[in-house]
């Protein structure tokens, strides 16, 4: 970067890095820049989202953490539909965290998708008329007939490549309001378009955060309080001094970090550092915490009601039937394949830090305060990430690497967790039980829902989840219970376990009203159309589409054979629609095996079909194995489980086929990373009942000997 | 601290490290080769899966002095070219989420078809227990169905 000269200050273009080679068109929304390329040629930013060299290369930056959600690939193919290009011929970059230049650089809330569908085609759409403008003008023609063709502007036979272009294209006055392709002219959104980092990460090229590896840098682990509400007291690191490769062993806040050369080394060393753990106020169990949330909603509500509809005390009391069920769920941990880990380097006026984070901006704050460091100084650079599932919208790792380096004396240090300081290290899944109400009059109708929820550190209602909208007396109480166990989001955070109580008890309520299950929740969402209650933030109708449609794809209804057996689900969160038929076998031997979920999606217009039903399969096999198999128990303040020998992930044997249908729509798209995990555990349960009559409320299942 | 040798992907490396070091450590933070990745450190995911001679080894717990003179194969030499039949098959079906238990899996996959080149679903569920946490399971067992020959069929895989 050698010289930077504004050429239009009202659109904030400018040319910047001109070294003898190439160009790159960057996308600031509006920031041209320009520089060299190894091989000569100059590379132009038209903005920070577009880079094309003279030579026509065509570089998309992607801005969004890649949590394994599939947006390095699906965003970039927004803006490469606008700029009309060949998909095959361009490359994706990884972009850093830049909060001048982009927006929302963030992994979490299926989001990612949904926030940049208009501001990214929109970046791809003003690029493509800069090149068409710098064309227009060089054949002295209307830009308005001209057109692309797959990295060309052409005008009457004339053609001119885009690397031509991008040159002059920099330097024009950045267009305003150019519109978008409407959805029929699509030729890259909506098509099967694989992973673009696919042969790095078959190859093993791709390198992860925990594969950073840099000059001087030492590895780190660290020891933390073993259990919930301890305090580090005093330590003896003598022996661990001494362990070969160590180099340094340092104590900060409650926690031991041991420096190195090699990860197995300091992970040795540590187990020879003797810490002095103290107790902090009473060490919590499990069994306590069962015994708190269920005597919670034993009691009236204490705090004011998340929803309130009608009045649900004249309505129980007038009930010709009431219905009542309990449900529980555990703590969970999120288990990344990927452990915990952070690269920093730490210097007396700036900080590099280099990882895989969710949320990359929080992590820039939260160390500009602990270091006292301007964000400007602090540059944060995100990979890849093996998984997050909400784990790594925290930041304590990053913090702790930080730290870590500088009180090793600023040296470049990577902190890696081991997969027992990752799931013993606390972020989970809050742990909740919930009690569900419900009235039936006279007629079988349901007249009230009450909803009582009690989490640990966390938890909580969904006060606006179906069928609130649909029953004209509903309230949504929730209470959290404070304790030193640290909760997290957790991959569709409260929906997880508010889905499968919510459509557990659903069912339950069709049983007993003697309706069909499918039948009982198209006759809710009429009531919803008709006579809403409320605040209805869901459409009925389309809600109703996915439902009769998953219906229709699973068979529902039909025998399948007199020892397979079915369950049905439905939940809307993040904007999309889901609808799920789970399938059970019943053996020879009476156990229950999972053999099937069909699936109906409505999340609006889907950019990237191959991405997006690896999201589904992928969350739908995620929500069964954790609903199955997964819980986080505590004794005294320790997690009992500690690694995957002991805290069970479902497995290829388990995992059931998925048959998945989207809806078509021309809609804008909506959340997928998480909105089809919630329901498979209820479509789970609720087949379960259909083949044994046990109702399950609570997980992980495999506990209740059903299951082959 | 004791000296070995090892062949590693074709090409020797000697290294002076603890004994009871496992490989993985050795081929990550001593050799540098990181395609083999960390998950458990206890064999149950099988992420660090890397071949001894032809089997498949969970290298977390595989202490470096147990490989004398076997060849050891990773992830980077699979193939040469990045082709190995599973490697085309895990790209044209689009099998990986965030991808970072894959050479694991694929790993494992080839030390089945090594031994195994025609599997049925169940030799293929009693080769392939390593975990994706992304659930990637059935776009496994269809990549690897392809890299067989298309001789298995996976229901709606």
């Amino acid at each position: 970067m050698q010289e930077q000269a504004k050429l239009n200050r009202r659109n904030f273009i400018r040319i910047s890095a001109f070294t003898g080679g190439g160009l790159v068109l960057g996308f600031n929304y509006f920031l041209s820049s320009c520089s060299t390329s190894q091989d000569g040629g100059q590379v132009i930013d038209l903005n920070a989202f577009v880079k094309i060299d003279t030579k026509g290369r065509v570089t998309i930056m992607s801005p969004n953490p890649e949590v394994g959600q599939g947006v390095k690939t699906s965003l970039p193919m927004l803006v490469a539909e606008e700029l009309d290009v060949d998909w095959k011929e361009i490359k994706i970059e990884q972009a850093g965290l830049d909060t001048v230049n982009y927006k929302r650089q963030v992994a979490g809330g299926s989001g990612s998708v949904r926030e940049s569908w208009e501001s990214f085609r929109k970046v791809g759409a003003t690029a493509r008329q800069m090149l068409i403008n710098a064309a227009a003008a060089a054949w002295g023609v209307p830009a308005g007939e001209c057109a692309t063709e797959n990295g060309y502007v052409v005008y009457k036979g004339k053609k001119k490549a885009y690397g031509e272009l991008v040159e002059q294209a920099a330097k024009l006055k950045v267009p305003e309001d150019v519109p978008v392709k409407p959805a029929a002219s699509f030729r890259i959104i909506g098509q099967r378009t694989r992973n673009v980092d696919n042969h790095a990460i078959v190859t093993g090229q791709y390198k992860y955060g925990i594969d950073t590896k840099r000059e001087g840098m030492l590895y780190a682990t660290i020891i933390r309080p073993p259990a919930f509400g301890m305090t580090l007291e005093a330590l003896d690191d003598a022996e661990a001094k001494k362990s070969p490769g160590v180099q340094q062993v340092l104590r900060f806040d409650n926690k031991i970090a041991v420096l190195g050369r090699s990860t197995w080394e300091v992970m040795q060393a540590a187990k020879k550092v003797k810490p002095q753990w103290k107790e902090e106020g009473t060490l919590e169990s499990t069994a306590d915490y069962t015994e708190k949330l269920h005597g919670i909603l034993a009691k009236k509500p204490e705090d004011k009601p998340r929803r309130q509809d009608g009045d649900i005390g004249q309505a129980f009391a007038k009930a010709a039937k009431v219905i009542a069920l309990e449900f529980d769920a555990p703590f969970l941990a999120h288990n990344t394949m990927e452990p915990m880990n952070f690269f920093a380097h730490v210097k007396a006026d700036s900080a590099e830090l280099y990882g895989p984070i969710q949320t990359p901006e929080r992590a820039r704050g939260r160390i500009a305060e602990l270091l006292k460091l301007p964000e400007e100084k602090i540059s944060v650079m995100m990979t890849r990430m093996g998984g997050g599932f909400g784990r790594r919208l925290m930041t304590d790792f990053v913090e702790e690497a930080a730290m870590v380096s500088r009180l090793a004396g600023n040296v470049p240090v990577n902190v890696i967790w081991s997969r027992e300081d990752d799931m013993t290290g606390g972020f989970y899944r809050p742990m909740c039980s919930y009690r569900y109400k419900a009235a039936l009059d006279g007629n079988n109708q349901l007249v009230a829902w009450h909803h009582y929820s009690a989490g640990v550190s966390g938890g909580g209602a969904s006060p606006d989840s179906f069928p609130a909208g649909a029953v004209p007396n509903l309230q949504v109480d929730a209470h959290t219970y404070k304790s030193p166990v640290t909760t997290a989001p957790w991959r569709g955070p409260t929906h997880n376990y508010i889905a499968f109580s919510e459509q557990s008890f659903l069912d339950e309520i069709a049983r007993q009203a003697g309706k069909d299950p499918v039948a009982f929740r198209l006759e809710l969402l009429e009531q919803a159309k008709a006579n809403p209650v409320g605040k209805v933030n869901y459409e009925p109708d389309r809600f109703a589409a996915v439902i009769k449609k998953a219906a229709e794809i699973g068979g529902w209804g039909k025998s399948k054979g007199e020892n397979i057996f079915q369950g049905f689900a439905a939940h809307f969160s993040f904007a999309s629609y889901v609808a799920q038929v789970a399938e059970v076998e019943k053996q020879a031997d009476g156990k229950l095996r999972l053999k099937k979920v069909y699936c109906v999606v409505d999340c609006g217009t889907v950019v990237n079909p191959s991405g997006a039903e690896t999201q589904v399969e992928g969350s739908i096999i995620d929500g069964i194995g954790h609903a199955m198999y997964a819980e986080l128990t505590l004794t005294n303040g320790r997690p009992d489980q500690s690694n995957f020998h002991n805290y069970r992930m479902i497995r290829m044997r388990e995992a059931p086929a998925v048959e998945i249908h989207f809806m078509q729509s021309s809609v804008a798209p909506t959340g997928l990373g998480e909105p089809c995990l919630p329901p498979a555990g209820a479509a789970l349960a609720n087949a379960v009942f259909a083949a044994s009559g046990v109702r399950l409320r609570n997980q992980p299942f495999i506990k209740s000997g059903l299951f082959a | 601290m004791a000296a070995f040798s090892l062949t590693i992907n074709n090409k020797k490396h000697d290294v002076d490290v603890d004994p009871k070091m496992p490989l993985l450590w050795v081929i990550r933070d001593v050799i540098g080769l990181t395609g083999t990745k960390y998950g458990c450190g206890i064999a149950q995911c099988g992420a660090c899966t890397v071949h001894v001679g032809d089997a498949a080894v969970r290298a977390c717990m595989y202490p470096v002095e147990n490989v004398g003179q076997q060849k050891v194969t990773t992830i980077e030499g699979l193939s040469e070219k990045g082709d190995h039949p599973l490697q085309l098959a895990w790209e044209e079906v689009d099998v990986p989420q965030c991808g970072y238990c894959q050479s694991g899996q694929i790993m494992a996959a080839a030390a089945l078809l090594k031994s195994n080149p025609h599997p049925s679903e169940n030799d293929i569920h009693n080769a392939m227990t390593n975990i994706c946490r992304c659930a990637t399971y059935n776009r496994i067992k269809k990549a690897i169905g392809q890299a067989a020959g298309n001789k298995i069929t996976i229901p709606n895989a």
